[in-house]
């Protein structure tokens, strides 16, 4: 077992070190286990440990490319498709770290929409739009609220409308 | 089976999708019995959570019975009546062999910054979710815990993320006895943050929202001091003027990304997506704590950034502790206190709704209707 003191052999040549060690100063107590069962310190370094068995990977996994591997299990709902799938796999290249990396899968999140509406057509289903929204929810405990948004949606596509053609006629 | 499916923000219907399989040997299939809507499905709802795919089915609140299991599972076997904790977790990978079950490592191969969790885009792993007849779990020798026989289902189903994540932030805020500690959010891990602090030793627990339905129930439920923020001035000031000018020892965000109350946050955090979801129970419990208090934040927020004041997290030297539960770690003694009759977790279950109309659950979850404080899901398969 690695203590303090053979520690401090390895680092004899730095004056100094870890004379104010503190194993009190843990602002991650109780929520990160330091050490076993048996008081043994855990301590790991880089992927040693025994990763459970890799699920097979029969459909397509975008991996973030701050790591090696794919995890040993993943989610296989909805693999990327389409051009949301091509944005998805662009967003891929970057780290979690940058906006090239988050901006993508908001657009792709968006375009993926359309694209869900064109495969209900596709299907001969005509996406029930007030349902899915939950509507009759709204109905029946906040229909005022609902009229009142309606009425404002309603108003300001008048309005839109109005003007684009005020221009036109000019 | 009947599952939810994803549309677009704000659109989600049932539909009929193919049974879940066993895709590696430590998997089960549950057969689904109860399943909440969360908080933190609103920001996947509302399409704030980057890569969340059209037709993917949400949930990581679930209870059920084991329907099938993989070769190599060997802790669960049919028939089983399970809870699932939200985690993904390998319970092998060096975070896990620390307890840090929200942080497994071989759970998600799209972001290294969480765990897998289920239902909750393929940011978080892009696993299917529990607002189904049938979901697949995998890592299922670890994470599935059989419910004590003597278990209520409703309270079981709640200690899958909603009570571990409000004892949680209560443990996160290192309370000592007699603290001054204040919640922003009488949601429902808001609430039970707020009943959970009493067990640590507050001495003072105060709550703020803008939903008085929820204020009422928290100040009844925790019991606890509770405030409208819409009938203030100023948060921040008032919660000084309640603390002798000094500020709250502890303060807990149990709001995260869809915080009302600040119009800068809400435009550029949920309705212009610039930011990851509004800050402003964060801003406040920053600037509400005292100098040297801990905040503690279990509101969920998206991958980007966020509008904080950090400057005075320096300058008041305040320690921020903050992580998804770790509800494998919390659970034996989380129904050890059920148990004993010292939380009960079901009263804040207020709607029972067939899976079959989950658009119209999350409308009035979404839209706070009907005096709404947890919706839960029965699919009609339960048996």
């Amino acid at each position: 077992m690695e203590t303090i003191e053979t520690k401090a052999k390895d680092y004899s040549h730095i004056l100094g070190w870890g004379i104010d060690a503190d194993a009190e100063n843990d602002p991650t107590y109780p929520i990160r286990h330091r050490t076993d069962g048996t008081g043994q310190p855990i301590e790991q370094h880089g992927y040693n440990w025994e990763r459970p068995q890799q699920q097979p990977i029969d459909v397509e996994v975008l991996r973030s490319i701050e790591r090696p591997n794919v995890s040993a299990v993943f989610g296989t709902s909805t693999p990327p498709t389409g051009l949301s799938g091509q944005i998805r796999r662009f967003a891929f290249r970057f780290s979690e770290s940058e906006y090239g990396h988050w901006l993508p899968l908001l657009i792709a999140d968006r375009v993926n929409v359309i694209e869900g509406i064109v495969d209900d057509f596709k299907q001969g289903r005509t996406p029930n739009i007030f349902a899915e929204k939950g509507m009759k929810a709204a109905w029946k405990y906040n229909r005022k609220g609902l009229i009142q948004q309606a009425l404002i949606g309603v108003a300001v596509t008048t309005a839109v409308i109005f003007l684009l053609s005020k221009k036109k006629e000019r | 089976m009947l599952a939810m499916n994803y549309r677009g923000p704000r659109r989600v219907r049932i539909d009929h999708k193919p049974m879940p399989t066993i895709k590696h040997p430590e998997d089960a299939i549950v057969r689904v019995t109860r399943s909440c809507i969360c908080g933190s499905d609103l920001h996947l709802y509302n399409g704030n959570v980057p890569d969340t795919r059209v037709g993917v089915t949400f949930g990581h609140e679930f209870i059920g019975v084991v329907e099938e299991i993989g070769p190599e599972v060997h802790k669960l076997k049919i028939g089983d009546q399970v809870l699932v904790p939200f985690n993904i977790a390998c319970g092998k990978c060096t975070f896990c062999q620390q307890g840090l079950y929200g942080n497994c490592h071989e759970s998600n191969s799209q972001a290294t910054a969480v765990g897998g969790i289920f239902g909750y885009s393929h940011t978080a792993g892009g696993y299917d979710g529990g607002q189904a007849e049938y979901v697949r779990v995998p890592y299922a020798n670890f994470g599935p815990t059989v419910i004590p026989p003597d278990m209520d289902p409703d309270d079981a189903v709640l200690l899958t993320d909603v009570v571990p994540t409000g004892y949680q932030a209560a443990e996160m805020g290192g309370i000592q006895p007699g603290d001054t500690v204040v919640v922003f959010g009488a949601g429902p891990v808001g609430i039970m943050a707020a009943r959970c602090s009493w067990l640590f030793g507050a001495g003072r627990v105060i709550v703020i929202d803008q939903v008085d339905y929820r204020l009422e129930f928290v100040r009844n439920y925790a019991p606890c001091e509770a405030y409208n923020f819409k009938e203030m001035d100023d948060p921040v000031v008032f919660i000084k003027k309640m603390t002798d000018w000094l500020g709250a020892d502890v303060c807990i965000d149990a709001v995260g990304a869809e915080a009302a109350g600040s119009a800068l946050q809400t435009i550029t955090g949920r309705k212009l997506l610039i930011q990851a979801g509004s800050a402003t129970a964060l801003h406040w419990a920053i600037n509400s704590v005292k100098k040297g208090g801990i905040v503690s934040i279990v509101g969920v927020y998206g991958p980007t950034d966020n509008l904080v004041p950090i400057g005075n997290v320096v300058n008041k030297g305040i320690t921020i502790r903050a992580n998804q539960a770790s509800v494998k770690r919390l659970l034996p003694r989380l129904i050890e206190h059920i148990q004993n009759g010292i939380l009960n977790p079901k009263a804040i279950i207020t709607h029972r709704v067939p899976l079959e109309e989950v658009a119209d659950a999350y409308n009035i979850f979404s839209n706070k209707l009907d005096n709404c404080i947890k919706p839960v899901l029965i699919p009609s398969a339960k048996g």
